[in-house]
């Protein structure tokens, strides 16, 4: 009960005139930041973090939750309206995202995952305020096994995805995970697949490098092609009345929201696994829980709604390990991490008791960031949508020198934007050959994490393969794994489709 | 880039309305002052502990205003520092490019042939030195360096010592506490030290040698236990905690944090950027951070600055022969 | 349609073989000491099942029954490659000219010349570009871009916004 009380000095410190100023501002930098392509709630806060020293350490927070939250909105931006997805976290959200642009429906997807998000980030905020301590505890039960079964999980939630040729997605598989060993192997030591000692792949190939190639330029050579013969993008509009009509909609999908929500927290929760796995996790349940499985990744609205609440529940949710054990799960809690520092707070298991001011400060602070963040998101819908109307040719020389200012910020190497214009032309081939793009760009990001457990598991065991299974937290994550591949096999196989499937070897 | 120089050379020795002229704002007679933003590169990437320090330089020497351009942190982590190294080689003469360092500065060049000679970069300031502990979970019963190595005798091998990748500071650690008591634990490499303090809490690993700056939380609350640094004399956050040299055991390891310059960086640049990052060692938030999180603000410049460099090298190029030739076997 | 098919899977091929003679550059194998596999492996043994699934499309395409689908629309591929081509063309000119020049000129030549817009459109786009991107990037995030032989012609503008 004395919780409620912190929470509520927490919220009269984050209402004050100034401080509300505060958020607006920083709400709608942190959405402009989110929506370029390339960039994030990491260079929003990378910047901020600097002048906190000069507004008072609750003005801080606030400041920098208001632009963490904003630019986690923002990346839906980018990733509903261009299908560029701004960071890794929003990649589930371009599945059904883009489609639903393409129909005209771009203000109805922004309103879902406006919405999607509030919910998300409100559930999220108040299992936080009821259990963060003692799921503390839970956080540290991970070790690589667990996290290893984890990412293994959020795989087979996306493995045989749609109607895809299943031959195809496994050689993107693999070549996302082969592109994702690239550069320096952190258990030896040494660099790998430098592919002649170019320095620019030292620090191997980003997640940012590859959804910028493929999804921004690749999508923009696909669409100048085929501009000709298939129908043109449907213009969207935006009324007030279709704002409430969404607001509707999205009444229906309580089921869906509240899943995300808590497999948002909980998977946020785990540091290293974070948001994107979160993300992927809650798309796959999504679908294979719906009615219509089929109408998923062409413009289901509940694929939009389920990525989006989980993605907004995590990064709440990764704030807990940061506050509780002092281990960020992604370099923005880690810039976070580093201004507390700077602040003369020591975070970790003592913190929730030494600094609770601080600690129901933030989490105030959190919503009232989230509260704005829909409200301004919502208001600034229209903009975003008229920017779509943009003429084709107009919108595409626009984007893609987004496309290129966006790779080279985030790295600061030319390298990196010829990767990205590499990586376009590749992409626009693939794709027109039915290549699936989305598991390249998924095994990307979670391979490295993947890859890493693995081995740390197998040192850490002898060389035990078993302990994977023995293990009870992971062991638990592979059965369900192992159900959630063999059902679509299953399926497949009823069908009669056993012919292609098996790899000719 | 060589038409700026050859203009500052020209007008080094005219009076300073002429540099004003030249488009140098506030040019006094002190000298040279940044034109523009000064790119400080961090050799780790972000989120990590080098990276933090280096974000907390920059925020010190925005709030003190003790340079007259931002300072820009750029993260080149790659290849354990290999992509920063190059491409500070490549801005030979550049006035406008610092570099944070680690002990990854010595070790990447000696691991890997990368073409870097770290000679010829220029020094610039050693701000601190961070220290060594050898942790265990508060739940074990070991208590003394004595207990530490019976009960890695006694697992035959399979202790899990966990820490940085292989190759960085925490491995050579380990090498040299391997080496000092003659025996073997299975090395568990993690991304980062935060990573590292939290499977040790966690029970994944049984022991790590964390700089104090990781454990410092989980210790105050009681879940690990610190049993020996490996520093010259006792920390003073730990005046408990015996170093291994009290012990009879002569292990004594940093980690240097300092910063460095491109080669023939010119001379006013040089003597600019030593003189803040003097004025930043004396501020006072400085000064708190070391004493709270176990550093020794130690500051040296200049030549005796890269002589200590040179010689740490050497140090750690036999530290380095002494582990992959137990590699090997 | 076929035939590029054909053509993609044994490129397909040919990069997992290019990456599995780099990776082999490690230990592919099972690492006894250490346990677990060594650091060529994963690279490794992936490259291996690209090859065969690329190997097994390869298969299929040239068992079925031609198609007299085109992979290109050969009127369009020619949009295509004049994209790419100025797509390249800048980003070349990038480190040497500066963002400020090779990014302005591409949106004068995507708009005027490749898209036949107006000159007041491609005018203002063409200033604004650099404009936004200046203030966006440079002055509120403090990301520096390229400036080639252009970096004089900036110190001016760091001393006034800096």
């Amino acid at each position: 009960m004395d919780t409620l009380a912190l929470l509520a000095d927490g919220f009269a410190t984050s209402l004050s005139p100034l401080n509300l100023m505060i958020v607006i501002l920083g709400v709608t930098a942190g959405l402009f930041i989110g929506a370029m392509p390339g960039l994030g709630s990491v260079n929003g806060v990378a910047i901020v973090l600097p002048l906190t020293f000069i507004v008072p350490p609750s003005s801080a927070i606030i400041l920098l939750c208001a632009i963490y939250y904003g630019a986690m909105y923002g990346g839906a931006i980018s990733s509903i309206l261009l299908g560029i997805p701004g960071a890794s976290t929003a990649v589930a959200t371009t599945f059904d995202g883009r489609p639903m642009a393409q129909q005209g429906k771009a203000g109805l997807a922004l309103i879902a995952a406006a919405v999607a998000s509030f919910v998300g980030g409100t559930i999220s905020v108040l299992l936080f305020t009821l259990f963060a301590v003692p799921l503390a505890d839970l956080a540290l039960a991970f070790g690589p096994a667990e996290e290893f079964a984890l990412v293994l999980l959020a795989f087979t939630t996306f493995v045989g995805l749609g109607g895809d040729d299943k031959l195809k997605t496994i050689i993107m598989i693999c070549l996302g995970l082969v592109l994702s060993t690239v550069g320096l192997d952190l258990i030896s030591g040494q660099p790998r697949l430098i592919f002649g000692d170019m320095p620019g792949f030292y620090s191997g190939i980003s997640f940012l490098v590859l959804a910028i190639g493929v999804y921004g330029i690749g999508e923009i050579l696909y669409t100048i092609e085929t501009s000709r013969t298939a129908p043109q993008v449907t213009p969207a509009r935006i009324t007030l009345r279709e704002l409430g009509d969404g607001i509707k909609t999205m009444n229906k999908m309580w089921r869906t929201m509240s899943l995300g929500s808590f497999l948002g927290f909980f998977v946020g929760m785990l540091p290293a696994a974070g948001a994107t796995p979160a993300a992927l996790m809650a798309y796959g349940i999504a679908r294979s829980t719906s009615k219509e499985p089929k109408s998923f990744g062409k413009g289901n609205i509940e694929g939009v709604a389920a990525p989006e609440t989980a993605n907004n529940a995590a990064s709440t949710g990764s704030l807990l390990p940061m506050l509780t054990l002092g281990i960020p799960g992604s370099p923005t809690t880690a810039l976070l991490l580093g201004g507390m520092v700077m602040w003369g707070l020591m975070p970790g298991p003592m913190l929730f008791i030494e600094q609770q001011d601080f600690v129901w400060g933030l989490i105030s602070s959190l919503y009232t960031a989230n509260f704005a963040a829909v409200a301004i998101n919502i208001a600034l819908i229209p903009l975003f949508v008229w920017a779509l109307r943009m003429p084709f040719t107009v919108l595409c020389a626009l984007v893609m020198v987004l496309c290129i200012v966006g790779g080279f910020a985030p790295s600061q190497k030319m390298h990196d934007v010829w990767l990205i214009a590499g990586f376009g032309v590749a992409g626009y081939l693939l794709r027109k050959a039915d290549y699936p793009l989305a598991p390249l760009v998924l095994a990307l990001v979670l391979g490295p994490l993947m890859e890493k457990s693995f081995r740390q598991t197998l040192i850490s065991e002898q060389g035990d393969i078993l302990a994977f299974i023995e293990r009870p937290l992971s062991g638990t994550f592979i059965a369900i794994a192992v159900l959630f591949f063999a059902l679509p096999l299953v399926k497949y196989l009823r069908k009669g489709g056993a012919r292609s499937i098996a790899p000719a070897e | 880039m060589i038409y700026k120089m050859t203009r500052r050379a020209a007008l080094a020795g005219v009076a300073s309305i002429a540099m004003i002229a030249a488009g140098a704002t506030s040019a006094l007679a002190e000298g040279w002052k940044p034109m523009k933003p000064v790119e400080m590169v961090i050799m780790a990437g972000q989120g990590g502990g080098a990276d933090r320090l280096a974000r907390l330089f920059q925020s010190i020497i925005q709030k003190e205003n003790l340079a007259s351009m931002p300072v820009l942190p750029v993260n080149k982590g790659g290849g354990s520092g290999a992509e920063a190294l190059r491409y500070l080689k490549d801005s030979e003469g550049d006035a406008h490019k610092i570099m944070a360092t680690l002990n990854s500065y010595y070790t990447t060049p000696l691991r890997t042939d990368i073409g870097v000679d770290i000679e010829e970069f220029t020094p610039i300031a050693r701000m601190a030195l961070d220290t060594f502990v050898l942790w265990v979970n508060a739940d074990s019963d070991i208590q003394t360096m004595e207990d530490w190595v019976a009960a890695v005798k006694a697992s035959g091998g399979e202790w899990k010592m966990g820490g940085t990748g292989t190759g960085q500071e925490d491995s050579l650690v380990t090498a040299m506490l391997e080496k000092e008591f003659d025996i073997k634990v299975t090395y568990v490499p993690f991304k980062g030290g935060g990573d590292v303090a939290k499977n040790l809490v966690g029970g994944h690993i049984d022991s790590t040698v964390n700089n104090p700056s990781e454990q410092m939380g989980f210790w105050q609350a009681g879940k690990s236990r610190p049993i020996a640094a490996f520093t010259p004399e006792r920390l003073e956050v730990f005046p408990d905690v015996p170093t291994a040299r009290e012990l009879g055991h002569d292990i004594v390891y940093w980690m240097q944090r300092s910063f460095v310059a491109p080669k023939d960086m010119p001379a006013e640049a040089v003597a600019y950027y030593t003189d803040m990052f003097q004025k930043l060692s004396e501020t006072e938030e400085w000064q708190t951070y070391t004493k709270d999180k176990a550093l020794m603000a130690d500051f040296l410049s200049g030549d005796e600055l890269q002589a200590y460099f040179i010689e740490e090298r050497d140090k750690h190029a036999v530290i380095l022969a002494d582990m992959e030739g137990d590699g090997s076997s | 349609m076929l035939i590029a098919d054909r053509v993609i899977a044994i490129a397909i091929m040919a990069l997992s073989a290019y990456f599995m003679w780099h990776a082999a550059a490690l230990p592919i194998g099972w690492n006894g000491m250490t346990g677990g596999p060594g650091g060529g492996a994963f690279p490794f043994w992936l490259s291996l099942l690209m090859l065969s699934s690329a190997g097994a499309v390869l298969v299929r395409s040239i068992m079925q029954a031609p198609s007299s689908q085109h992979f290109f629309d050969s009127q369009m591929l020619r949009s295509v490659i004049a994209v790419v081509v100025a797509l390249f063309v800048t980003i070349a000119l990038i480190p040497v000219t500066g963002a400020y020049v090779a990014l302005p000129l591409f949106i004068f030549w995507y708009l005027r010349i490749y898209g036949g817009h107006g000159w007041l459109l491609t005018g203002i786009l063409t200033v604004a570009t650099p404009l936004f991107l200046f203030f966006f990037f440079e002055v509120t995030l403090k990301i520096l871009l390229p400036k080639g032989v252009t970096e004089p012609l900036f110190l001016p503008l760091y001393a006034m916004f800096f």
